[in-house]
């Protein structure tokens, strides 16, 4: 089984199962400008962490095995909790989520559509990795 | 004698292929169904030469046919198979030339046949040693159905039998032959019986069990003449060592060689010893003509006197075959081309004489610097060898007596066993562990090597009866039969999650036995076809955590939780080794063994709470919650604690929680036993180990029960002469009061039980599973576990207690291993682009003397939560 980058997909390309390890994670603001947040050693396989966005909202970003990082808002919409972030992944029919820690509804990586409630989604962000050896890779990212 | 005719005449039609195969025995039948299979029925026409008075019947079974099977039920061949097919099938009309230039078969009606290719599936012959006599009145081989009905004839007339051949067949045929009520005789040239298979200690135990079954064996002696009388009917053998058996029938079954007759008359190369000689593709010298099963000469030297090669070679040619049509339609080159023939696995299990017999690998130890693992059971005619590498490699073995092991050894020949050898050959019962399950095999391991058949395949399936229609598995020898019915669910969807089709007590099993200690490794080796290479998902990651957490000592895992990949596996709660509260904060429960503490140890966790603003409560496992920690905070306040000597209470954690106690004798006029020492000994010797949900104990000094050890995971009750046990109780939605499990137990008894116990419970408890609902599910219920775990039903209890062991032994503060890990410390921040910032959606506002979360800061479009129930806001 592949994870496959959909058009919409808020994905950085990389090679799978090693994500680069020089460079720059940059996400997509809501404002559309690009945001350095952490180098791709901080990022742990199959974890994610949050960022701080300059609007006050935040993200959760998160690298899954095949090297690919993803961005989601950090905001669990059924509480209100700013923990997305510490939830669990997984992937289901090939496409990556995030299980929410506390009532473990299932984000989408790459859209943040709720795959619980087909009614629900929370802004994914673009990622990108900028560095001295690759060069901008662009995510198209779904922009809230 | 045609029994399908769907192209009448003997010549070729135009434009359609012949295809000609001699010989319809059992691989001559796998080739047509593999041919059906491929759809080279429908494109060529096939005919099929047979000298035998009936389609192809199982000749593994031969002697089952003296257990009253009919030939008609061991006919391989489906009713309508042959005209659904096209096939032309010639009974009792063997093939007596081939013309290779011109391409045709003559058969013995004279009925000619030109072919396109052709495939000799000839098989053998039984081999009659050249004795004087052997052609008298009363002299049989034992090979085909037609000769197992003269021999059952003419033994009516008989007292007495003798079986030349003491090999796998001979102690067929003199089963057979003691079955009919002859006084029976086995005579082997060899030393031992079973020359081939076993070796001298297997052929021992094997002598022993026959000879007590009432069959006289002869080894080491040939015949060497067949007296007859006057009428030219058997009377007695002469042997080698100049005695003489005096016999009305005898039966040669001296081993088989390959019938390449026909292949000799027409000019292609055989060996030396006999054998059409072929290519991997068993092609032979002639690129028109294929040899399979028992009449060839396979690429690496051997005939192959099994089926399964047999049925292997068949596959082979059929998708050749297929592959020409197809080239011949496409005009394309070789197209993909399917593996080739280029030796097979050896390895027989059978049950001889009610004996069970069994060797695969190299049986005889063959390999350089290999050491034989053996156990002998001469009373009870038990012998188990297993021949093990110079790395520990498990390379074959043999097994007399007792060959229940081989569906699970054969699979893991080539590997490193999961457990040391000599338990994988001492009886259940003798100290060994209980034998290794079916769930320990890994997918591509082979279960029915007639077949080929992986367990995946199998376990593709649902029923015993859609396995063999499905996949062939456990229609030849049988011997896979009872391994593929503990592969198959008992009933309906049993797997953990949409990555794993296991329960957990399987994936334990797994885990432990494989020692696994990756979960990666685990998916992509265990789990379905679909989820391997993938994430994984939010159920499976946290139980598989669990387990190898629960076995780290035993599997090589570290014992942090946190430790390298398990790190991705941990719920949040065990990721920050805290619990997640409503508004994303975390509250904090520091260990308080039996509920006993110093005032000092009290001021420090006031002074903490108040320091941090933390609300406090006292919790009803005889602790304090400390509860609305940031993240960024959980070190700080964890720094102070450790330092004043708490450790971590699991409160986040699927593991020991507390052992609450009352106070017991040392103040309580009313108490018999010391309970707070008891608790605090438990809760020191359980905390930390990780289980398949959170585990709860209490220990009380007297009857009446102050610390409610009835509502507990494991409870413990002081007597005047000791401890009671209790397990199974529950408190939450559905209260369950414990079971009595031991009585008047010594403080050892009573930590050795509970150790047996919660291991039990640990191996085999669903995901999720508290010990209560445990109980009330697994079959037997409290007794089975009593057995297990009192009386050691299964033989368990010693690798129980090491486990536990080495639990306590390898047991380390979470707390304190996080604090002395910068890297580990780096990860509690609430943001990675603003380290030292604190998450501003963490707030609180007073309530009653302490604080509440501030909910309004997450106010927004919250969204009804869905509950099992339904929806509440």
């Amino acid at each position: 089984m592949t994870l496959t980058a959909t058009a919409t997909t808020a994905t950085a390309p990389a090679p799978a199962g090693a994500h680069p390890k020089t460079g720059t994670v940059e996400i997509r603001c809501p404002d559309g400008g690009w945001l350095a947040v952490c180098g791709p050693d901080d990022l742990t396989p199959g974890r994610g962490v949050a960022a701080l966005l300059p609007d006050g909202s935040q993200a959760a970003l998160f690298l899954d095995r095949a090297g690919r990082i993803h961005a989601i808002s950090n905001r669990d919409p059924f509480t209100g909790a700013q923990v997305l972030s510490r939830g669990l992944t997984g992937s289901a029919a090939g496409r990556p989520f995030v299980a929410s820690p506390l009532l473990k509804q299932r984000f989408d990586l790459a859209t943040g559509d709720c795959l619980d409630d087909p009614e629900v989604s929370v802004p994914a962000y673009g990622v990108r990795v900028r560095g001295p050896e690759r060069k901008a890779a662009q995510g198209a990212g779904r922009a809230h | 004698m045609t029994t399908t005719h769907p192209h009448p005449g003997t010549a070729a039609p135009g434009a359609t292929p012949t295809l000609v195969l001699i010989g319809h025995g059992m691989v001559g039948q796998r080739f047509l169904e593999e041919l059906a299979d491929r759809g080279v029925t429908g494109r060529a026409r096939v005919v099929v030469l047979c000298e035998e008075p009936r389609p192809a019947y199982d000749r593994v079974q031969l002697t089952s046919y003296f257990a009253g099977r009919t030939p008609d039920e061991l006919s391989l061949v489906d009713p309508d198979f042959l005209a659904r097919h096209g096939i032309e099938l010639h009974l009792g009309d063997p093939a007596t030339a081939i013309d290779r230039t011109t391409r045709t078969v003559t058969a013995r009606s004279g009925l000619t046949v030109r072919y396109d290719a052709l495939v000799l599936a000839t098989g053998s012959y039984p081999f009659v040693p050249p004795v004087p006599g052997s052609d008298s009145k009363g002299c049989f081989v034992y090979r085909t159905i037609e000769d197992l009905l003269a021999i059952e004839e003419y033994a009516e007339h008989a007292r007495t039998g003798l079986v030349v051949g003491g090999g796998l067949l001979g102690l067929e045929a003199a089963g057979a032959l003691k079955g009919l009520g002859l006084r029976t005789h086995i005579v082997e040239f060899a030393p031992r019986l079973m020359a081939l298979q076993v070796d001298e200690g297997g052929g021992r135990a094997l002598r022993r069990t026959v000879e007590e079954m009432g069959l006289e064996v002869h080894t080491g002696v040939g015949g060497t003449e067949i007296v007859a009388d006057e009428a030219g009917a058997v009377t007695a053998m002469g042997l080698s060592d100049d005695s003489r058996i005096e016999t009305d029938l005898v039966v040669f079954s001296a081993g088989v060689r390959p019938r390449d007759q026909l292949a000799r008359e027409c000019g292609l190369p055989v060996g030396q010893r006999g054998g059409i000689i072929v290519d991997e593709q068993c092609r032979t010298d002639d690129p028109a003509v294929y040899a399979i099963g028992e009449c060839a000469l396979a690429a690496d030297g051997r005939v192959y006197g099994l089926v399964a090669p047999g049925y292997d070679m068949a596959r082979v040619v059929a998708g050749e075959v297929a592959a020409q049509l197809d080239d011949a339609v496409h005009g394309g080159p070789d197209a993909a081309r399917q593996p080739g023939f280029t030796g097979a696995d050896l390895s027989t299990k059978l049950k001889l004489l009610g004996v069970d017999v069994a060797s695969f690998g190299d049986a005889h130890g063959a390999t350089d610097g290999c050491l034989d693992v053996v156990y002998s059971d001469a009373r009870s005619g038990v012998y188990k060898k297993l021949v093990i590498g110079a790395t520990g490699e498990l390379l074959g073995g043999v097994l007399v007596g007792d060959a229940d092991s081989y569906g699970m050894l054969r699979p893991l020949t080539g590997s490193v066993p999961p457990v040391a050898p000599e338990q994988l050959v001492l009886p259940a019962g003798a100290g060994a562990p209980a034998a290794l399950g079916p769930e320990a095999l890994p997918g591509d391991a082979v279960i029915c090597s007639c077949h080929n058949v992986t367990k995946d395949a199998i376990q593709s399936c649902e029923t015993l009866p859609e396995v063999k229609r499905c996949t062939k598995a456990g229609t030849g020898c049988g011997s896979c039969v009872k391994m593929i019915g503990k592969l198959l669910p008992d009933s309906g969807e049993q797997g953990l999650c949409a990555c794993f089709p296991h329960t957990r007590a399987e994936l334990y099993e797994i885990v432990r036995v494989r020692r696994i200690a990756s979960y990666a490794e685990l998916l992509d080796a265990h789990g379905r076809e679909e989820a391997r290479g993938g994430e994984g998902c939010e159920v499976c990651k946290p139980a598989i955590g669990s387990v190898i957490a629960s076995l780290a000592p035993a599997v090589g895992a570290d014992g942090y939780v946190l430790q390298g990949e398990q790190a991705a596996l941990q719920d949040t709660n065990d990721h920050f080794l805290a619990n997640l509260q409503k508004n994303g904060s975390y509250s904090i429960v520091p260990r308080i063994p039996g509920g006993e503490i110093t005032p000092e140890k009290l001021i420090v966790i006031g002074e903490v709470a108040r320091d941090f603003g933390l609300y406090t409560k006292i919790t009803g496992g005889q602790r304090i919650d400390l509860f609305g920690a940031r993240v960024d905070q959980l070190p700080v306040i964890w720094d102070r604690l450790v330092a004043a000597g708490f450790e971590s209470g699991h409160a986040y954690g699927k593991a020991l929680r507390t052992v609450k106690s009352c106070v017991g004798e040392t103040w309580c006029r009313y108490g018999v036993q010391d309970s707070v020492r008891m608790a605090i000994e438990l809760e020191l010797r359980y905390r930390g180990l990780r289980a398949p949900h959170k585990l709860k104990s209490a220990v009380s000094g007297c009857a009446r029960e102050c610390a409610e050890a009835q509502s507990k995971d494991f409870g413990v009750i002081a007597t005047a002469n000791g401890w009671n046990l209790y397990v199974g109780g529950n408190g939450g939605a559905s209260p369950r009061h414990a079971d009595l499990l031991a009585q008047d137990l010594s403080d050892a008894e009573l930590i050795r039980l509970i150790d047996r116990f919660l291991m039990f419970y640990i191996r085999t408890a669903d995901r999720l599973e508290r010990t209560a609902a445990w109980l009330e599910r697994i079959e037997g219920g409290l007794d089975h576990v009593r057995d297990v775990v009192v009386h050691d039903s299964l033989g368990l209890c010693d690798e129980l207690e090491a486990l536990m062991a080495a639990h306590v032994t390898h047991y380390r503060d979470e707390w304190a291993e996080t604090l002395a890990d910068p890297e580990r410390l780096a990860r509690f921040v609430s943001f990675v682009n603003a380290p030292g910032a604190p998450d501003p959606s963490v707030r609180f506002v007073p309530e009653r003397d302490q604080v509440k979360p501030d909910l309004t800061l997450l106010a927004g479009p919250t969204l009804p939560v869905r509950t099992l129930e339904g929806t509440s806001v």
